[in-house]
This record gives structure tokens, C-alpha cells and sequence, in this order.
């Protein structure tokens, strides 16, 4: 009964076919429109127009930065001629409490491959690959089925749709690296090599795969697509903020009621979100703190309860959107512990090439765990803080700048729990 | 020898012996033997022309590949935040005391490996661990007693029983 009334309240965009039709059938697929864009896009439309489309629609990356999606490709776009390009859909969801992405591949497996051959056709390549993360077999098996029955019907392939155009998709797994959904790194594991991070710049969009132009796209983002080229960039920026148009997928977890995947449009607060579609707080317990966008995310107290989740605004607010993983936490919620674990996750996943990422992680979760256990002293906490701000800004990819942020966002607003667990 | 590595040429057959796919040939190489040998490494670095140094630097990146032989039963339990939080650390103790042994360890008769995983996707059931390859959730620390006893049953009625009765 609440999990009804949750979903007749969602808007869904990426979400509108998942679960309703079979994954493995493409012809469920085709019947609700699906590769109706790119007949459209290859039959009527030149290739700048699909890119105009996208810019146009204001669509932000969904793996977290937000970066345009227009723009990103356009780059890529622009790169001379003779350089061969590369559409990579970075499936590598390793994000702790993230889990959208996997549900979208496994509920409707060809929007991923339909907004991957539209970008392919806007910015001029000819091959994609789709690198998925090693855990996640079935979501491997299900595209794997769905590249091949799309290429049967020739709606990928060579000269698809009889346009001239050709799209070949490939489907890569990893084995088992938080630090591969940094984008250099998933380059770099997708060469066969170890998944350390490049240097950037150059970015992939100027030398990525194969040291050529990449357009490197989350699984949402491309998913969001097909529906912008079918329903027009208007329709699109109508849903959501002005500054982020469309809807995010959330994965919900935690004390609420329903834990879960759900699509809102962008703007949606998190009071909102727990209300309306989590069902509020389990066991009428008072909210305490989320944690938003996954284990690098920011740690939120109630006080911003009412901010819009969109890029911009919790930017302004000082937290970030991430890649849509809602941690609610209660009363209860032990906020040094929570700090001690998410830690922990850290100093696993640094991949070691930096010494502030590497060392860095692994001194901060010590003086947790001291506070954990009751027995640091005020210097330790000092120290945590100061070594925070350092892994912060002198880590060489995003891994290490983004480790402390749970860290240094819980001391911003639950100092005292910290301060209360220091030895006197 | 030879016959040891016929299933590793396999894979490296399967691939071209590709160096861009050496990260799949290692995976699959381990998928098949549970671990990956010297002879193993030694062998791939052979066909895809790199040096045994590199093959094993990639080899020992990534945490589905193993160099170490594990148990007959690999359980990775996550130990994120998302799964903590919904009871984790009884379980994780739970484990322990039902195998005897502490996370990163193999029991002595071979038959148990307990390690931890980064999240694997599965939150809304959480607290989650995989056995082998299959997804266990919602999970108590009688759960996860109950979910080993199943195993052990199997074994013993599917193969030779193991004397030391793990």
C-alpha cells in the first residue's frame, strides 16, 4: 500500500519502462518507442542537430559532477577528423548505497545502448564500449543479450536504419576497483592495465581511450537521451530547476520506511523525498543526518532539510548532489562511527599512487578509530582535521579529494558528538 | 604442466591474446582455478609479450583476482556504511565466531574464505554478502549461521564428505 502510493507519485523519465517491460525481449522495448529516436536522429536529423538537442536540453552528467553533457561532447566533436572517437559508458557503479545504475541496465538495458549510438552519432563515432564493473554479472548478461538482438534487427551495427551510419557496442568488465569509476582510471583498466588515474589535463574528451577523443558518460546520463531527442529539448527543461533540468535517481536508504529506487524531478528537497515517496522516518523517530551522493558525499544535517537537490543549489548550500545515494540516518546514528566506517572504505579503495590519498587515508582512520574507542586525545582530533584538508586539496584524482568530505562535513555539523568522545 | 595451463591458454586463445584484454584474461584465468598460479601469470605474460613484472603488478590491482589459493566457499561480506548501519557488525561478528576464523583468512581445512567487499549494489536488503556468486540479504546473524549450514549440507551430500567436517 505505501509502496504503491510512492510510485504513482514519481515522475519517471529514465525510470519509465523499468520493471514494466522484460529486459531480455527487445521487442518490448521497440514498443514503447524504443529506437524511435535514433531512427529519427539518423533519418531526419544532421549530426550537430542531435548535439544542439543535448546542449539545448541543459542535460548534466548523472555520475555526480554534473558537467554539462552538451558541452562535453562538443569537445569531442570538434577534434579533427581524422582522429578516431569513442563513446565509453562508464557502468562502474561502486559508489557505497548507489545502486541505480545497475537497476536501470537490468530493467531497460537498450536506452543505455539508444543513447550511446545518439551520442556516437552526434560527435562522429563509430564504437562505443560499455565498462561495467566486475560484480555485476547479470547486468553484464542482460546487455550482452541486448547488443546482440539490437544488431540482429540492424539497429546497431553497420549502416544502421540504411543511413550510412555505423555503431559497434562492446561490453568490458571490470575486476573489482572503486577507483576505476574515476574516468582516467576506467581508461586505463579498459587498456588492461592497473586502474590508477591519469593526469588530467589532457581530458579523455582530447586524448581518452586509446589516447583519442572519449566521450565518457554515465549509465543515467545516456539514459535521458533517447527522450530528450523524442520529446524535444523544451519538454525536457520543463521538468526539474532552471539549472537542472530533468529528474535524478535516487537510491533511498536507511531509517525510512521504503528503502529504494526512485526518479524526482530535480528541486525535489529531501524533506520531500523522505515525506513522499520514503514513506518518512522509520519507526516515527526524528531525523538526524543524511549523507547525500554515496560514501565521498556530504554528510547533511535537518536544518537542510528544505534545500532543492539539484546541482547548483546544494553546491551553494555546501554539500553535494553525487551520484543520487540517499543515506538517512535517525536519531540513533552514531556519527563518529559512521565517520570511522566510511573511512574504512576509503583507505581500502585508495589505489596507492599518491601519498596523500594513500597515507593520508589510512592515518585519518586511525585517529577514528581512537575516538571510536574512546581514547583520543584533542591533539588527535586536530590532527584528523588538519590531515583532512590536506588529503583534500593535494590528492591527485577525485578518490582522495573527495575521502575527507564526510569527514570534514560531520565535524561542520556534529562537532560536539566528536568532542564528546575525547579522553580527558 | 602443459595440462595444468591448457585452461589458461583457453582463455588467452579466447582473447587473441590481447594485451588491452589482459585484465579479462586474468579475471577468467582466476574464475576457472579459484586463483591465479606463477605458472598462470608466468604464462600470460609469455603470450601477450609483457613482463611477468607487469602481469602481476595488474593481477594484484584488482579484488576479484586472487594470488592466493582460498577456500572451496569465498563469502565477501560488505562492510559499507549503507550495510553497517543496518546491523553489519553483528553479522561480520557472527561469521567469525560460526568459521572460527577472522576476515581476510581461510579456514585450515580448506573449505571457507571470509573476506569483505566494497558495496556490491544490493542496499535496500542490506546488510548483503555473496557466497561464491550468489547475493544473500537481509541479514541476521542467525541468517547468516543458517546460510552457512545450508552450504556445508550440500557439500557433504553433492561430494566426498570432508573428514575434519569443516
Amino acid at each position: 500500500m505505501i509502496r504503491s502510493n510512492v510510485l504513482s507519485r514519481q515522475k519517471r523519465v529514465v525510470l519509465r519502462r523499468a520493471g514494466s517491460i522484460d529486459p531480455y525481449n527487445i521487442e518490448e522495448y521497440i514498443a514503447e518507442d524504443g529506437y524511435f529516436a535514433l531512427g529519427q536522429a539518423l533519418g531526419e536529423m544532421t549530426p550537430e542537430g542531435v548535439l544542439e538537442a543535448i546542449k539545448d536540453s541543459g542535460l548534466q552528467g548523472r555520475g555526480g559532477a554534473g558537467f554539462p553533457t552538451g558541452l562535453k561532447w562538443s569537445f569531442v566533436a570538434q577534434q579533427s577528423a581524422e582522429k578516431t572517437r569513442y563513446i565509453i559508458c562508464n557502468a562502474d557503479e561502486s559508489e557505497p548505497g548507489t545502486f541505480k545504475d545497475r537497476l536501470i541496465m537490468e530493467g531497460d538495458p537498450h536506452a543505455v545502448l539508444e543513447g550511446m549510438a545518439l551520442a556516437g552519432y552526434a560527435v562522429g563515432a563509430n564504437e562505443g564500449w560499455i565498462y561495467i564493473r566486475g560484480e555485476y554479472e547479470m547486468s553484464r548478461d542482460i546487455l550482452e543479450r541486448a547488443v546482440s538482438q539490437a544488431e540482429e534487427l540492424n539497429l546497431l551495427g553497420d549502416d544502421m536504419f540504411g543511413s550510412g551510419f555505423s555503431f559497434h557496442i562492446h561490453v568490458h568488465a571490470g575486476a573489482g576497483a572503486y577507483v576505476c569509476g574515476e574516468e582516467t582510471a576506467l581508461l586505463e583498466s579498459l587498456e588492461g592495465k592497473r586502474g590508477v588515474p591519469r593526469i588530467r589535463p589532457p581530458y579523455p574528451t582530447v586524448r581518452g581511450f586509446r589516447g583519442q577523443p572519449t566521450v565518457v558518460n554515465n549509465v543515467e546520463t545516456l539514459a535521458n537521451v533517447a527522450p530528450i531527442i523524442l520529446n524535444g529539448s523544451e519538454w525536457f527543461r520543463a521538468i526539474g530547476t532552471a539549472r537542472s533540468p530533468g529528474t535524478k535517481v535516487y537510491s533511498m536508504l536507511g531509517d525510512v520506511n521504503v528503502a529504494g529506487l526512485i526518479e524526482a524531478p530535480m528541486g525535489t528537497t529531501l524533506r520531500e523525498i523522505i515525506e513522499l515517496h520514503g514513506g518518512g522516518m522509520k519507526g516515527g523517530k526524528a531525523f538526524k543526518a543524511a549523507q547525500t551522493g554515496g560514501a565521498s558525499g556530504t554528510i547533511i544535517p535537518a536544518e537542510m532539510l528544505d534545500v532543492p537537490l539539484d546541482f547548483a543549489s546544494m553546491r551553494e548550500s555546501g554539500a553535494g548532489l553525487g551520484s543520487g545515494a540517499l543515506l538517512i540516518c535517525d536519531e540513533d546514528t552514531d556519527m563518529v562511527d559512521l565517520a570511522y566506517v566510511l573511512m574504512r572504505f576509503f583507505e581500502n579503495e585508495s589505489c596507492g599512487k599518491c601519498t596523500p590519498c594513500r597515507v593520508g587515508t589510512a592515518q585519518m582512520l586511525e585517529a577514528l578509530d581512537r575516538l571510536r574507542r574512546g581514547t583520543a586525545r584533542r591533539a588527535d582530533l586536530e590532527r584528523l582535521e588538519e590531515i583532512a584538508k590536506y588529503v583534500g586539496v593535494s590528492s591527485f584524482c577525485g578518490l582522495g579529494q573527495a575521502a575527507p568530505v564526510p569527514i570534514l562535513t560531520a565535524l561542520r555539523y556534529f562537532r560536539e558528538e566528536f568532542e564528546s568522545r575525547l579522553r580527558h | 604442466m602443459e595440462e595444468v595451463l591448457a585452461a589458461t591458454d583457453r582463455v588467452i586463445d579466447a582473447h587473441k591474446a590481447d594485451r588491452e584484454a589482459l585484465v579479462e584474461i586474468l579475471r577468467e584465468v582466476n574464475d576457472e582455478n579459484g586463483h591465479l598460479t606463477r605458472d598462470d601469470l608466468q604464462r600470460i605474460a609469455e603470450r601477450t609479450n609483457l613482463p611477468l613484472s607487469e602481469v602481476y603488478s595488474v593481477a594484484s590491482f584488482y579484488s576479484l583476482i586472487s594470488l592466493e589459493p582460498l577456500g572451496r566457499h569465498v563469502i565477501r561480506l560488505c562492510q559499507d556504511a549503507p550495510c553497517h548501519v543496518a546491523g553489519g557488525r553483528e553479522v561480520r561478528e557472527a561469521l567469525e565466531h560460526e568459521l572460527g576464523i577472522p576476515f581476510g583468512e581461510t579456514t585450515l581445512d580448506e573449505q571457507w574464505s571470509l573476506l569483505t567487499t566494497s558495496c556490491i549494489g544490493a542496499c535496500a536488503v542490506g546488510p548483503v554478502m555473496m557466497v561464491d556468486n550468489d547475493i544473500f540479504g537481509n541479514l541476521t546473524p542467525e541468517k547468516a549461521r543458517e546460510i552457512i549450514a545450508r552450504y556445508r549440507e550440500a557439500d557433504v551430500q553433492d561430494v566426498t564428505p570432508t573428514p575434519q567436517g569443516g
